[in-house]
Order: structure tokens, then sequence, then C-alpha cells
């Protein structure tokens, strides 16, 4: 099986995040939750974890990153915990459910207001809207790093300039770009980032978190045992305990340190320079072919290495079988939990097919591909 | 029985300040290790550094220039 689905989730992970893993769940204890050998071994690990985070994404502080079980619930945590009754939101249309159903809860629940920067045909944003869009009650703007259905990135500084200026929290999810590009939350401006472990980091399922900047309040999402201060009441103040309550998943968080070893050991720039190849490569090899339609801006100095695509009229469902049952090559069909994207996009109806890379992906899996791509189309 | 000394005890508002202190000092040789937060602090949980009270001062100072909170220093009979 040729796996194109990366954006989903990379299966093919590097060994040594499976041997970190296996010997993980022969050795761990339950972090923080005393000295016996196997407690303080998972402590030590977890905290090597924050300290390889905090080095890969930029987080100034390696005790205010987070740990939580994806994207989801490091968003839902950023969204919930800064943002409150009749707050106003700036957000985008290339926001993928894990932020707009949160953010449609609170409008439902809190009285929130919520304003979008509109993407174009090509999926790009307008970055004036931004600041156009503010009101005296704006609390946060929450943008996509990069969509998860074009493969689009958005020029974040430009964005945080206009936070900075307004006093805006700015919450970015980073799940298609961490572990593919080089990120730095200093850099573009970031007050949180939420990741996810298991797409370009390459890490397990299971694994996520978020980096918060130094003063950014965050009110727990959960609250519950973190093994220190057991005689209070309320939940430590302190990050990262703060926002852990519960037993994290300190098996999957050493697969995910491993992982990050493998990127800094291979290079960040090399794994982007690859998967971006791989991308162009597939990219010239379809975008002629007679009935495709490709979606996003290829354009753009920098891009994810995903390409979406229709083919004639055909629904993006069976298009993706075929590939799967015909050719043995994995794809993502339908709306790929971006219903505003693909609203923007006029692909509502059938959806699109994904193609996403990897490092793990070869030339030959991209050949194939486009083989595929033509005889379907033919 | 358990012998008693006197003690240096840091304590730190989180158990990654804690694992944090604990990385500094070995790679600085300084001596000490964790140890359970003793019940004459907090009866709550957690973990401090354990060490000699004359290696107080270096060891508060360290700390801070890596940036390391410390919520208590004590010295008691443990």
């Amino acid at each position: 099986m040729i796996y194109l689905d990366n954006a989903a989730t990379t299966l093919h992970k590097p060994d040594q995040v499976i041997e970190a893993v296996v010997e993980a769940m022969r050795s761990l204890g339950n972090s923080d939750r005393g000295l016996s050998s196997g407690s303080l071994k998972a402590s030590r690990t977890l905290y090597e974890a924050r300290l390889k985070i905090s080095e890969l994404l930029g987080c100034p502080r390696a005790d205010h990153v987070i740990f939580s079980q994806n994207s989801t619930e490091a968003l839902n945590t950023a969204i919930n915990g800064t943002i409150f009754s009749k707050d106003h939101v700036i957000t985008t249309d290339l926001e993928h459910n894990s932020v707009l159903r949160p953010l449609y809860r609170l409008k439902k629940e809190k009285e929130v207001e919520l304003s979008f920067v509109p993407a174009d045909s090509k999926g790009n944003l307008s970055l004036e809207s931004f600041e156009e869009l503010i009101k005296p009650n704006t609390k946060a703007i929450i943008c996509n790093h990069a969509s998860n259905l074009t493969g689009n990135i958005v020029d974040l500084s430009k964005i945080s300039t206009i936070a900075r200026r307004h006093g805006l929290i700015f919450i970015v999810d980073v799940s298609q770009t961490a572990g593919c590009i080089p990120i730095n939350m200093e850099e573009i401006g970031a007050d949180i980032i939420c990741f996810t472990g298991h797409k370009g980091l390459m890490g397990p399922q299971g694994t996520g978190g978020m980096c918060v900047r130094e003063g950014i309040d965050i009110k727990p999402l959960k609250v519950g045992g973190t093994g220190v201060k057991s005689y209070s009441n309320t939940q430590p103040v302190e990050y990262p305990t703060r926002l852990e309550a519960g037993t994290l998943n300190s098996h999957g968080i050493v697969g995910l340190s491993a992982a990050i070893d493998f990127i800094q050991s291979t290079g960040i720039n090399i794994i982007s320079q690859k998967e971006t190849r791989l991308m162009n490569s597939f990219y010239k090899g379809v975008k002629d072919i007679k009935g495709i339609e490709i979606y996003g801006d290829f354009s753009l100095p920098k891009r994810v290495a995903i390409v979406a695509l229709n083919i004639h009229d055909y629904d993006s469902a069976v298009v993706s079988d075929v590939l799967s049952d015909k050719y043995k090559i994995a794809t993502r069909p339908g709306a790929h939990c971006a219903p505003r994207m693909h609203k923007a996009l006029g692909t509502e109806n059938r959806g699109a097919v994904r193609f996403s890379f990897s490092w793990f992906n070869s030339d030959e899996d991209v050949n194939r591909a486009v083989q595929a791509v033509k005889e379907i189309a033919s | 029985m358990i012998e008693k000394s006197l003690k240096l005890i840091i304590t730190f508002p989180t158990t990654t300040a804690a694992i944090a202190m604990e990385k500094i000092c070995l790679s600085n040789k300084l001596p000490g290790r964790l140890i359970p937060l003793p019940r004459e602090i907090d009866s709550g949980c957690g973990m401090a550094w354990c060490s000699s009270p004359e290696k107080s001062k270096e060891l508060e100072q360290i700390a801070k220039e890596e940036g390391i909170e410390i919520s208590g220093i004590y010295q008691l009979f443990i």
C-alpha cells in the first residue's frame, strides 16, 4: 500500500518511536506520583520531552509546554480557557472543526460573537481583513498555520502584529505544520500554539499539546489529580500542572520525544525540502491532465505537502475508493472537517481527494499516484 | 529505625520545576536528590530537592540563574 494520507496521520513512524514506546511500556510508572524509580523515570522523561518540544517549536519555557491528547483537546483548552461570555473572536475560513465547533458552542451558550476572515477561491486569506473586523470586545484571533485541505501556509507574522497592536490573544493551530516546517512561536508572535503529535511530528496518536507564552492566563478545561497540593480544593495555578489534570499519556509522549529526536537528527529543513519536492512532483504530474481540478495556491513560497483535487465531476469518495481498491493508494476523500474551506472553494457537495506526503514517501510513490490519477481521468 | 539528620529541603511550585532542578544539579555536580515532600512542609504530595544545609546559597543561586522557581527553602531534621 502506498500511504498518501499523512495530513490525517503519519502511518509510517521512525523505528525508534516504536522502540521507545515499547521500552516505556515496560519501565515507566506514573509521572509526578511519588518518587519510586518508575515514577521518577516517567517524570524525567516527560521533562526531557518538554525541553525538546520547547526547542523545536521555539517556546521560551519548557514548563509552558503542556501535554494533551491531540490538537483538538489543546484547542478546546485554549479556546474555552481564554474566551468568555460576550467576547468577540476573529477567526478564518481555513479552520478545522477543532476550532469551529468549540467557537460555535461558545456562540450558542455564552453569546460569544464570531467574525470570519474569508478565504478566496485559491484558499488565501485577506490579511488586511483581520484589523477591519476588530471590535471593542474582541478578545482573540484564532488562525490556522496551514489549511489541512489546500496546504496553503498563512503568513502569521502580519496577523500577530495586528493582534499585538490591539492587545488580542493570538492562538495558532499548527496541526499541519509542526514537524513539517521550522516553527518558532516567538518569531511568529503567537501567544498559544496548539499541536498534535501524530501527524508531521511522526509520534504516536494520543499525543499533542500546546505552548503558552508567559503571562497568558488559561482557565483549565479539566481539573483533578496532579500529584501535588492534594489537599487543596482547587487546581494548582502553575503551568504545566494547571492544565494537566489526570495521568498523562507518558508512553505516547516518550514516543513523541523519540520522534522529535529523529526530526532533529534528520534536520527539519531536510524533511521540509523532501516533502515539498514530492508534493511539487505530484502537482506537476497531474495539473495538466484533462478533467483535473486542483485546489490551493501553488504559487506561494511555502506550502505543506498537500494536493487536494477532483477528477471530472466524480464524487471524491468514489475516486478515493478506486485509488484504494484498485491502485492500493491511501488518500482522504470528503470534507476533511473543514466545512468553511470547502464552501470557499466551491467543493461543498463532492469534497475533494487529498494526497498528502511525508518523509517516508518516495519518488516511486509519487509516480504511481500520478499514473493512477491519469488512468482514472482518462 | 530511621536516623534523622539536618537536611536542606527546597520545594517547588510544580514537579516539572523539581525535575528541572535535578537536571541542573546533576549537570553541575551539585549534591542532593529528589525526595517526597516531607509532611513538616506540606502533606499534599509532591517532590522536593534534598541536600546539605551548607549548599543553600549555591543551590538558590543556580536555580535563579536557570529560571527555576522555588517555593521555599527549609532546614529540617528528617
